[in-house]
């Protein structure tokens, strides 16, 4: 049993991206650079009971602060592929946002299917209000090693 | 993992197995011994008959509606990638696209990637979906536009001129996965029905029939950190181990990266919208940004696969775009 391969390329191929791995890391510092500006809503105020299995796609958040993204209450950053903070810890009746600050698509799924984004491309933001309590696992569909969790309290 | 060394010439054993030995994915540090992997299938393919020859392409990671850097146009970068399988001096008996075939499953994404595919030569095209192809609605649309002829949730076979060829679906009810193991890997999944299916398809094959098998994601483990694998792999090489010849053909991971194990041959092609960093060197996998515009099409590509004989299957070669 042979395996035969012609790999034309390949030699010039993995040297150019060995080289552009340096580029890449860099462009992470412009990444942060621009989250610091970005507008987000502090808004914590708990909106109504919507009951586990709605979905509310909000995109509409009242934007008057330019309050770093960690600082914010009851939003959670996504960004280098990561979920931030891994476990957010809110009272019943709070709606949570997620905001997408990478340049790949994401997404906000609850383990269970209890809650789910659907498509949450670059800056788009997703709402879910947590009617009651418990601790709710969620993973992003696209990139399953992405994980988060909310308590509720 | 069985073995046919037996049948095989001790100088080329020597060769495939040097190649076995450091054919590490990590690095560049390996380079001069992909050089060996080519000399010898240059040797090879030049000693082989090509009784039965025929070829077909695999195209991949076609992420129509991506438009960000390095790459602000995936549809021309795809529709130059037919365009080059058109220009292929034999017409491919056929194309296979490994998944993702849209960035966001979007039904104008579908409308537009079938549009392009519909310029292609080859008018047989064997799809199976990437995880951006289902992520939205589990797959429903794709199975709508591309699932004709499939069963279960996409998964399909079919025979060419003596060879067996399987498209797997692995990129559906993806689980969360912090660590690794069961059920917590983060990797891709075939599930029971499918591998049920698969352990009937093959049982009336005999051994010496070439297996080639297609799936989105890696069916070998290339980087847990990142999820680049299938969890229950192990299970579906475990019903082909006793065949000679076993191609498996990924996507997912957008460069090319081959390892070879016993009769298993593994191999993941280039996509046509644009690169990924290899794996751990970069916190996160994702689109190589600053890829200079004229190098992007240097990282693209497709691959041309050429049956050469029942002994030594395939010949793959990779071209990029540029």
């Amino acid at each position: 049993m042979l395996n035969t391969y012609k790999i034309l390329g390949l030699i010039g191929t993995l040297t150019v991206a060995g080289l552009l791995i340096t580029a890449c890391t860099s462009s992470n510092a412009t990444q942060s650079d621009r989250k610091a500006l970005v507008k987000v809503n502090p808004s914590s105020s708990p909106t109504a009971s919507t009951g586990m299995s709605k979905m509310n796609m909000s995109n509409s958040g009242t934007a008057n602060s330019k309050t770093h993204q960690s600082a914010a209450p009851n939003q959670v950053t996504i960004e280098n592929f990561s979920f931030a903070p891994a476990t957010l810890t809110v009272k019943a009746g709070t709606k949570v946002t997620w905001i997408n600050h990478d340049d790949v698509p994401h997404t906000v799924d609850e383990n269970d299917k209890r809650f789910r984004s659907g498509t949450m491309d670059t800056d788009d933001q997703y709402s879910y209000t947590f009617s009651s309590p418990g601790t709710f696992s969620y993973f992003c569909a696209l990139h399953p090693k992405m994980t988060g969790q909310v308590i509720v309290k | 993992m069985s073995n046919k060394v037996k049948e095989v010439p001790e100088g080329q054993e020597m060769q495939r197995r040097s190649f076995l030995k450091c054919m590490a994915w990590a690095g560049a540090g390996v380079l001069w011994v992909m050089n060996a992997g080519v000399l010898s299938s240059c040797t090879l393919l030049q000693a082989g008959s090509r009784r039965g020859k025929f070829s077909f392409v695999q195209i991949s990671d076609s992420h129509i509606g991506f438009n960000k850097e390095p790459n602000p146009d995936a549809t021309k970068t795809f529709g130059e990638a037919v365009n080059r399988v058109n220009a292929l001096p034999e017409t491919p008996a056929f194309l296979i696209h490994t998944g993702d075939i849209t960035h966001l499953s979007k039904p104008e994404q579908f409308d537009t990637a079938s549009q392009i595919l519909k310029g292609a030569k080859s008018s047989q095209i064997y799809f199976t979906p990437g995880e951006h192809d289902v992520f939205t609605d589990d797959g429903k649309l794709y199975l709508e536009r591309f699932g004709k002829n499939t069963q279960g949730n996409g998964w399909q076979s079919f025979d060419y001129d003596g060879v067996h060829f399987i498209g797997l679906v692995n990129v559906l009810n993806l689980k969360q996965g912090s660590g690794t193991g069961l059920g917590g890997s983060g990797f891709g999944q075939l599930g029971q029905d499918q591998l049920t299916w698969l352990e009937k398809d093959v049982k009336g094959l005999s051994n010496s029939t070439p297996i080639v098998v297609f799936a989105h994601i890696p069916l070998w483990t290339i980087y847990p950190d990142w999820g680049w694998g299938t969890e229950d792999s192990a299970q579906a090489l475990s019903f082909l181990k006793r065949f000679g010849s076993i191609s498996v053909l990924n996507g997912h991971i957008h460069q090319v990266l081959q390892k070879v194990e016993g009769n298993v041959t593994f191999h993941t092609a280039r996509s046509t919208a644009f690169p990924q960093p290899a794996p751990g060197t970069a916190p996160a996998p994702g689109p190589l940004k600053d890829v200079p515009a004229d190098k992007v099409r240097t990282l693209l590509g497709l691959t041309e696969v050429t049956f050469v004989n029942n002994t030594s299957p395939l010949a793959l070669v990779d071209s990029t775009l540029a």
